[in-house]
């Protein structure tokens, strides 16, 4: 953004939308809306509460594990799907219908069958981010340069070598690429578990609030949460363009 | 013409050293026939050409010997030995160079000693004298796209040397490099031949490239493929590499293999 000429340094359009949050708080509009720097400083007192601490080490554990049984599950069904085509045809659609369905509405099914509990929570957050993580995988061996492989088979190379020598590295940029995608759908996932679940992290914390009308204790914490998956997401993309040199040239 | 029909040494051992045969290959794509009733015998430390027009099969032949393609019918025999797939008596360079872009120069051209589960210290020692030895000494940390076209064959090249195979299989290796360097490459290939023990395998579709370097040039006709013509180019290699292009047994036999392809150009 430029100014009268200055170059402003980036994200400093937060300033005006603060200031104006500010302005719109001090006016008293609505009990809805109090001003940013009450919030502010409402923030410093929540995150020492053991409430908050609590809530923020159960989404965390809840996030965490949803994530790695994604990645863990996702990348190898993802590069399976990409060099089989058996396994692609048994799989896509199935992939394509869970990538674009509204998983909030699994989520009571999902209470049912695993409790009202961590569990369901850790699967929401899962079947959130696993989607996009398969089929960005797949991608990334489905542009694999043939040759690569050929070579590797030439020299020797045992299918396992294959799969975490060539294939793993050639769909790097694409993996990444879908992880991050599918950390941020986690985000997603973690937050509508907690809500509808509502007795653990988040869900608990938010339902205390707004049962009080906390309103500027409600807005603290939506800041932490948006400020924590955006660092999350920052953090993904500089690990992307990590590999971006090869990205181009394979 | 000055071509001599076989070799004398040839005449005298019969068969033994014979390093590679291929016998009756024919190879169908679905119901394309790429290959038909082949047989060619590779005489060992020796350079032989496949020569041909785009599309008559050359590389198939070539990934066939290599194992990694599987004939329709025939074999292959390397040192007397059927060939079921890739193995350490054969080493492939690939016309696109096919090197790991995420990977320095160092751990390209110990890729397949790495496959071959040599130790790491091992492999980057030997690594390292093939780099030197391509002339790449000082870009070992260098990675792919940091490299010319002429450079990154020049690390394919370490690489397919570094596991001393017998056997190197050359697909075009230097089609996709500038002509300057491609001709530099053609001398070093010569001198490689000469102080290797190898037997190379070189497939080219530059009848000039083919004479240049082979002791031996088969020429392929296209689909379904088979050995039209072997030409045994012989005196003009001890004359120095500097002389061979004005030779007038290479300026004949250039001449005469454009005569017998010319009808199948268009
Ligand atoms: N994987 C494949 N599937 C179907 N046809 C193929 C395949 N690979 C090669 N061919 C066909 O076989 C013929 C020989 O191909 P190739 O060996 O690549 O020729 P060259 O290397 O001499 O240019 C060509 O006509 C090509 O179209
Ligand atoms: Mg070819």
């Amino acid at each position: 953004m430029t100014v009268f000429g200055y170059r402003l340094p980036g994200m400093s359009s937060l300033l005006i939308w603060g200031l104006l949050w500010e302005v719109v708080g001090q006016l008293d509009l609505t009990f809805f809306i109090p001003a940013l720097s009450e919030v502010i400083s409402t923030l410093f007192t929540v995150i020492q509460t053991s409430a908050f601490q609590v809530a923020l080490a159960e989404t965390a554990y809840a996030f965490l594990a949803g994530v790695f049984f994604a990645i863990v599950i996702g990348i190898p069904i993802g590069i399976l799907m990409g060099k089989n085509r058996l396994i692609d045809e048994m799989l896509l659609p199935w992939v394509n219908v869970f990538l674009s369905a509204p998983l909030t509405a699994l989520v009571p099914v999902l209470m049912v069958l695993f409790g009202f509990g961590m569990k369901s929570i850790i699967i929401t957050t899962t079947l959130f981010a696993i989607w996009i993580i398969i089929l960005n995988a797949r991608a990334g061996v489905k542009q694999i340069n043939r040759s690569l492989v050929e070579m590797a088979r030439s020299f020797g190379a045992s299918p396992v070598d294959a799969f975490t020598k060539i294939y793993f590295w050639a769909a790097l940029p694409e993996i990444l690429g879908g992880v991050r995608i599918g950390v941020i759908r986690a985000v997603k996932g973690v937050i509508i578990g907690q809500l509808l679940i509502s007795i653990v992290g988040f869900g608990a914390l938010f339902e205390l609030y707004s049962a009080n009308f906390l309103m500027s204790h409600f807005w603290a914490v939506l800041i932490v949460l948006f400020a924590l998956a955006f660092t999350i997401s920052e953090f993904l993309a500089y690990l992307e363009r990590r590999v971006s040199y090869y990205a181009a040239k394979r | 013409m000055a071509m001599s029909q076989i070799k004398p040494a040839l005449v005298a051992v019969p068969g033994s050293d014979i390093a590679v045969s291929t016998r009756n290959i024919t190879k169908f794509y679905g119901y394309v026939e790429a290959l038909r009733d082949l047989s060619l015998e590779f005489p060992r430390g020796q350079l032989t050409s496949l020569l041909g027009p785009s599309g008559c099969g050359k590389t198939t032949l070539l990934k066939i010997i290599g194992g990694l393609l599987e004939p329709t019918s025939g074999e292959v025999e390397v040192n007397g030995q059927t060939v079921t797939g890739p193995g350490p008596d054969r080493a492939f360079v690939f016309q696109d160079f096919a090197l790991l872009p995420w990977a320095s120069v160092m751990r390209n051209v110990a890729f397949g000693l790495e496959m071959r589960g040599v130790g790491r210290s091992e492999r980057e020692d030997i690594a390292a004298r093939y780099i030197k030895e391509v002339g790449l000494a000082g870009f070992e940390k260098a990675y792919p796209h940091q490299l010319s076209g002429g450079m990154r064959q020049r690390v394919g090249l370490a690489r397919a040397l570094s596991v001393d195979a017998q056997v190197l299989l050359m697909d075009e290796p230097f089609s996709a490099v500038d002509e300057q360097t491609r001709r530099k490459f053609q001398e070093d290939l010569l001198s490689l031949v000469q102080n290797e023990n190898k037997t190379f395998i070189f497939v080219t579709h530059s009848i000039e490239e083919a004479v240049y370097v082979s002791d031996q040039i088969a020429i392929l006709l296209p689909r379904p493929s088979r050995v039209s013509e072997i030409i045994r180019p012989s005196n003009f290699r001890e004359k120095g590499v500097d002389n061979i292009r004005r030779d007038p047994e290479y300026l004949d036999i250039v001449d005469q293999i454009w005569s017998s392809l010319r009808s199948y150009v268009e």
